[in-house]
């Protein structure tokens, strides 16, 4: 079962490169690469890699493309790479952690763009706290791996006033929780300065951290600080889960003109996937569809994908077809995937680690009632965290979090 | 037992001794003595903007007694709490103690309970020195019923009202305009009690630690902000942290006192002298010199940004329960083996609180939503698949 890419058209001009379709062969035992370049509208060589777009409207073409006989077979968990059944190690592309692909896109960047630096608590000589930072300042030197000390607020400044000359920095939270001391900077700087200065500065910085909730990390730092930057105007958020995104991610983003706040999660580092080994990036604004369906859409982003489709084995042997996306773009969201995916199924569940109250789930409720209402036969269903700070009890704290019986019996609820 | 006293090493009377020795005879030298001793702290202590306290400080057998005994069940607790770490018994994130207890077990001595304390997340031995059992501890770590935040604060998490410990905070820094508040509070109250706010030499680069003693210093709050420098923000050291790292001047207009934070009667003095400071004339800053024997925390060896014979170094040169140790033998107040015994005695307290925090239940799932809001608001929270656990918040 492949995964399919859907091109944004409109989008792609706005970008100064688009991403490359090409799926992971991780979680379906098979690799295919979408390529149908005769209807793609626009396909463009690199020197260093190759990009196929697919346009969106071929959709459902592609679907019905004679995939949708696999489709039902229960291989749908995101599994390992030992999944597939031709493996052997003449594969293409290389096996890797997902901290170490981020290190690969930080490192690829540094080395393509030198005023890419990075600055964050222990990120260089300590190697960062989850190693994603590890040897870049025994490579790149002090000035570019900067080793900050405790104080997030004027360290998140300084990237944004560096930006603002046109260095690009790579700001990184210990924990996304920390990055509440930098909320000024973040909110009033980082976002608005484009906008006050009439487009005189851009701020091409990235601010990247773990986050989410962890294995009894306690209250403050099982934080979803994606729900309060969200309505922050001016930033881009994105989210990644895969190896394979994450690097993708990692390099748009550091491309990107805008600022972006890239939302890795505490439990994914250890992630294994096989990735290309040329050059690639993802889309930022685009989701990614994880599993073609037609009973019902499941939106999801970061460590609840694993939930999602943990359950989606579940639901598939009980004869239930979800289709599973992940969302990724945060903000702003990639209502033309989901748009088409509600068209398809009528039916939408959201499944999130925010909190209920003014989470990611709550404004994507609100965006596609009012696109697509008419769609809907069942009102939007979203599962999210609880209300409540996350307990250290380890029996508390899954309470918290959505898990996969929740999200079965709320498709069941939903497809009745 | 016969202790011999040796008349140059103090100013007690032998004769006064006699009968006690007699009396406690064959038993473990808990002793009540409380004929004051005089020691000199290992190191003077400088100062910024300010006196310097006095070198001799005044001590009997019973607070040397007491202070061994506190910092080596500390110590004890930190160790065991590495091992019930190792076997997954706690999760997430431990940070440990074990070298700084000087800086607890004195500054408590110094204090009565009507002084606040406040601390960041290596919190485990300033809750026990503030009156926490291990029973509280352990079970708190665990995640267990029994802890002190109910299982569902976790390591960084630990409070004693009572006792005026308001925590146990995870965010660096956060946790010293709090302390500030506090002092605030106890000069609104008018309560002639000081507030110790401590934080680390990390966290000695926040800002809003800067802000906080600038209110405090204006308004003239009884706020005592100690440093407890262990010379390495997780792992990076404080040279390459702080350009000036010498915490104690850092308050600038502020009075400042540098102090041997592995030396608990350097710090019990320090912390006399700066509670007295602080009642008459405001914010002072104690920087407390000290070491911590693990890394920053479980996760952290601890080994990859300082060499292993730097620790073992200090731990040779400076360890806080060696040198009362050393002080009770030579001042005679007990014999090698009384204090293993001592020891071994600590080392069953703090089995048996594992013991009987293992037993300890998990909390109810309803505990998920009590103690969200003081007061119910009536606030409806949402089981994820909207059959089960729909509760009222509390």
């Amino acid at each position: 079962m492949a995964a399919t890419f859907h091109g944004v058209g409109a989008t792609v001009a706005a970008l100064s490169s688009s991403s490359s379709s090409s799926s992971p062969s991780n979680s379906f035992g098979s690799k295919k690469l979408l390529s149908s370049p005769s209807r793609s509208f626009s396909v463009r060589k690199r020197a260093s890699f190759t990009m196929v777009r697919s346009e969106g409207s071929m959709n459902f073409d592609l679907n019905s493309k004679g995939r949708r006989a696999q489709q039902l077979i229960a291989n749908a968990v995101a599994t390992k790479a030992d999944s597939s059944p031709a493996s052997s190690s003449s594969k293409p592309g290389h096996e890797l952690l997902l901290f170490e692909a981020l290190r690969e896109g930080l490192e690829e960047e540094m080395e393509r763009d030198p005023r890419v630096c990075v600055m964050g608590e222990d990120v260089g000589h300590y190697g960062g706290s989850y190693k994603v930072t590890k040897g870049l300042a025994t490579k790149f030197g002090d000035l570019r791996v900067l080793d900050t000390p405790i104080a997030e607020n004027s360290f998140t400044g300084m990237g944004i006033g560096a930006a603002m000359t046109g260095l690009r920095p790579v700001v990184e939270g210990m924990n996304m929780g920390f990055l509440l001391l930098a909320f000024n900077q973040i909110s009033n700087n980082c976002g608005m300065l484009h906008y006050t200065s009439g487009g005189q500065f851009t701020i091409p910085i990235v601010i990247r951290g773990p986050g989410g909730v962890g294995r009894q990390l306690g209250a403050e730092h099982s934080q979803r600080l994606e729900s309060y930057f969200q309505s922050i105007p001016g930033i881009q958020m994105v989210a990644c889960s895969t190896p394979y995104n994450a690097k993708g991610l990692m390099k748009a983003a550091i491309r990107s003109e805008n600022p972006v706040i890239l939302f890795e999660h505490v439990l994914l580092y250890n992630l294994k996937e096989r990735i290309p080994d040329e050059d690639y990036i993802c889309n930022l604004e685009e989701a990614e569809m994880v599993r073609p369906g037609e009973h019902v859409t499941i939106l999801t982003y970061s460590r609840m994908r694993y939930h999602v489709m943990q359950a989606a084995k579940t639901l598939v042997n009980k004869g239930y077809d979800p289709e599973v996306i992940d969302i990724r773009s945060l903000k702003p969201f990639d209502l033309y995937t989901i748009g088409n995916s509600v068209k398809k199924t009528h039916r939408v569940l959201i499944v999130e680690e925010c909190m209920r109250t003014g989470g990611i789930g709550a404004s994507l409720i609100a965006a596609i009632t009012e696109n697509f209402n008419d769609y809907l036969d069942a009102p939007i269903m979203c599962l999210s965290s609880q209300d409540v700070p996350t307990p250290y009890a380890g029996t508390l704290e899954e309470w918290t979090v959505v898990q996969p019986a929740q999200i079965v019996a709320a498709v069941e609820q939903l497809c009745q | 037992m016969a202790l011999s006293r040796l008349a140059s090493s103090s100013s007690r009377s032998a004769d006064l001794l006699k009968p006690l020795c007699s009396a406690i005879s064959l038993r473990r030298p808990i002793s009540t003595d409380t004929t004051p001793i005089t020691v000199e702290t290992s190191v003077p202590f400088t100062s910024h903007q300010c006196d310097t306290p006095s070198r001799s400080v005044q001590t009997n057998a019973k607070e040397l007694f007491t202070f061994f005994r506190d910092m080596a069940l500390m110590r004890r607790m930190e160790i065991a709490a590495d091992s019930l770490y190792k076997a997954k018994l706690i999760r997430g994130f431990c940070h440990l103690y074990d070298g700084q207890e000087a800086v607890a077990v004195g500054m408590e001595a110094a204090i009565t309970k009507k002084d606040c304390i406040i601390t960041a997340y290596r919190d485990h031995c300033t809750f026990v020195s503030r009156g926490g059992t291990l029973l509280e501890v352990f079970a708190e770590l665990m995640g267990r019923q029994a802890g002190c935040s109910r299982g569902k604060g976790g390591s960084m998490h630990f409070y004693k009202k009572d006792s005026n410990f308001y925590g146990g905070h995870g965010i660096v820094g956060a946790q010293v305009p709090l302390g500030c508040g506090l002092a605030f509070a106890q000069k609104y109250s008018k309560d002639e009690a000081v507030t110790f706010a401590l934080y680390g030499d990390g966290a000695a680069n926040q800002g809003q630690l800067f802000e906080a003693l600038n209110i405090s210093a204006l308004w003239d709050l009884p706020a005592i902000l100690v440093c407890e420098n262990n010379h390495y923000g997780m792992g990076t050291a404080e040279w390459r942290a702080a350009k000036s790292p010498a915490y104690y001047k850092r308050g600038d207009y502020a009075p400042g006192l540098k102090v041997d934070g592995m030396d608990a009667f350097a710090v019990k003095q320090a912390c006399t002298f700066a509670k007295e400071h602080a009642l008459k004339n405001g914010p002072i800053i104690l920087e407390m010199d000290t070491y911590r024997y693990h890394g920053h925390s479980m996760s952290d060896p601890g080994s990859t940004y300082r060499t292993r014979d730097e620790i073992t170094g200090v731990r040779q040169e400076r360890d806080p329960v060696e040198r009362i140790r050393k002080l009770i033998l030579s001042h005679d107040l007990a014999t090698e083996k009384e204090l293993k015994d001592i020891e071994k005695e600590i080392r069953k307290e703090v089995d048996d609180a594992i013991a009987q925090a293992k037993e300890n239940p998990l909390p109810e799932s309803s505990e998920l939503f009590t103690n969200v809001y003081a007061k119910g608001l009536g606030v409806e929270s949402f089981g994820a698949d909207r059959k089960e656990v729909r509760a009222i918040l509390p």
